[in-house]
């Protein structure tokens, strides 16, 4: 079963990242933290009409926080609002399905790996982290990718 | 009386379970104990045949209750020295015990701009941020030891962190994430020397080794049942008596009263000042309990067996390669809660590999974030140990380390 949690996608994510580093110039910045386990992530978006034109990140925390914020940088990255919209909404149902959701490679890409996270209730934060995290950076850069935010923006 | 910990096993039931397919290896009795059949027999016969409420029925369940709970704080009191029974305030846990002496210091002290309070580096969150929030309500000042490299309390600044300014000093007496154990004599003598009173967190000392309050020389302590064997929901606040007459309720209501009018109202004498409405009677029992199962085995061989076991631990872990120790390396002067890092790996995934192979430790900032940042990590790993340890669930602790650098070679 830890398999299933561990697989080699997460694995080579979190050993070699995605295009980790914050980079300048951006539009919108946000710091999320894990009370719980002292995870953190910042992740910053730049804006360029609706598209993402950079997503970058820097953070400390564990396999799959890490692993999870260098796929969500890839699937983002250079992506439409609406196209950045449908993949987090994707990886935010996929966490929270308790593994009763066959995830779409189309749409999440790497992030496909994570399935197994979603059976262990502990770790879901842990993939979240990022996305959260990018949520509100997004919103910051002027960049809606979600129902909530755009219903109070 | 030699102490036998296979047949200690034999009255712990959880400790007979299976997780993942693999034994049971519990070794995180410093973030809560398992409990012993005496104690949840002992509960369980409580609620069956004598649950009435305390303190305020004159029929036969309730008298019975009001004689187990007062019974209950009769053993807590004997067991740590205390001078009289009536020093035992029962609370909610260790937490709730620091919040009561911090609310009612800033009345009994007269706490204001230029006072200080004494803290440490080394403190569980609940230890520190009780006093923050009271040096914000007063405008003391709040003032910490430091931790040195070995994670030891660095008291070369004692006389000037403790002067004639300094009301009170709460330490912590056994660190629950670096497991040091820390001697308050000089502490103690200084602070009383200055005129401050002093709070100990024990904790992580209470259940695990021999304690006096008279030994100690504080004027509180604090400590916890769910780590001593007993149940969640009861903890402890001892204090000198001519203290806790002194003090203002913390939480008022039922129990804590003399005499109430629509104007006003007289408080009852301590304990009952601080235990505001129906207290956690079944708990209270089940810790009388944890600390009639304690005595009977002896906390002096209690303590030695946790020395042999972490004696132990503390090499198997430094021959574990890219392990990493925080806190003292050798079993001197500490206990048996070690805190380590793999290289290269999060804790996280170390906890999570090792609850795989049925080891259950405790990961992340273990409630003391400040530490975790005097040693330059966001969090630790934390191996803890107890009376029911052995020294196979050392070696299947080991194992899983070498299993854990596997997955992340």
């Amino acid at each position: 079963m830890i398999d299933q949690l561990y697989q080699d996608i997460i694995l080579d994510h979190y050993k070699h990242p995605h295009g980790r580093g914050l980079r300048e110039p951006f539009g919108g910045e946000a710091h999320h933290v894990n009370p719980t386990c002292g995870d953190e992530i910042t992740m910053r978006v730049a804006a360029d009409g609706g598209t993402l034109a950079d997503v970058s990140y820097d953070g400390v925390g564990c396999s799959i926080s890490q692993a999870s914020a260098s796929v969500l940088y890839e699937l983002l990255q250079g992506r439409t609002a609406d196209e950045a919209f449908q993949v987090h909404e994707a990886f935010v149902a996929l966490m929270q399905s308790r593994g009763q959701i066959e995830p779409d490679e189309e749409v999440l890409g790497d992030g496909v790996a994570f399935a197994g996270v979603a059976r262990y209730p502990a770790r879901v934060k842990c993939a979240l982290l990022p996305w959260m995290a990018f949520k509100d950076a997004a919103a910051r850069a002027g960049v809606n990718v979600s129902v909530s935010v755009e219903e109070t923006a | 009386m030699t102490f036998d910990v296979a047949r200690v096993r034999a009255d712990f039931p959880i400790l007979d379970r299976k997780i993942n397919g693999h034994p049971l290896v519990y070794l995180d009795s410093a973030n809560t104990s398992q409990k012993p059949r005496q104690v949840l027999d002992a509960m369980r016969e409580h609620q069956e045949r004598h649950n009435g409420n305390v303190s305020r029925s004159v029929h036969t369940l309730g008298t019975e209750s009001t004689t187990a709970y007062e019974d209950a704080r009769a053993k807590v009191a004997a067991f740590i020295g205390a001078p009289s029974v009536d020093e035992i305030v029962f609370t909610k846990n260790s937490t709730e015990a620091i919040n009561l002496v911090a609310y009612a210091s800033a009345q009994l002290l007269s706490l204001g701009p230029g006072d200080e309070i004494v803290v440490s580096e080394m403190e569980h969150h609940s230890n520190l941020v009780p006093w923050q929030l009271l040096c914000q309500r007063t405008g003391a000042t709040l003032r910490w030891f430091g931790v040195t490299d070995e994670g030891r309390l660095d008291e070369s600044t004692l006389d000037d962190l403790v002067n004639e300014r300094t009301k009170l000093v709460s330490i912590v007496h056994m660190s629950n994430i670096l497991g040091t154990i820390n001697d308050p004599a000089r502490i103690v003598a200084r602070a009383h020397e200055v005129g401050a009173l002093v709070l100990l967190d024990c904790s992580q000392s209470v259940p695990h080794l021999p304690v006096s309050v008279v030994g100690l020389g504080a004027d509180f302590i604090a400590f916890t049942g769910h780590k001593m064997l007993g149940p969640t929901g009861i903890g402890v606040l001892w204090g000198r008596s001519e203290l806790l007459h002194a003090m203002p309720p913390f939480l008022a209501g039922g129990s804590t009263i003399e005499t109430v009018t629509m104007a006003g109202t007289t408080f009852a004498p301590p304990p009952a000042r601080f235990e505001g409405g129906t207290p956690p009677i079944t708990q209270a029992i089940g810790l009388g309990a944890a600390v009639d199962y304690l005595t009977a085995l002896g906390m002096e061989n209690v303590h030695r067996h946790e020395q042999e076991i972490t004696a132990y631990a503390l090499k198997a872990l430094a021959d574990v390669p890219g392990v990493r120790i925080f806190g003292p390396a050798t079993p001197e002067g500490r206990g048996g809660t070690v805190s380590f890092e793999v290289d290269g790996v999060h804790p996280h995934d170390v906890g999570q590999i090792l609850d795989d192979l049925g080891v259950e430790v405790r990961v992340g900032h273990h409630c003391a974030r400040p530490v975790c940042a005097r040693f330059g990590v966001p969090a630790m790993t934390r191996a803890s140990f107890y009376l029911y340890t052995t020294t196979d669930e050392i070696d299947a602790l080991a194992r899983g380390l070498e299993q854990v650098r596997k997955v992340f070679a």
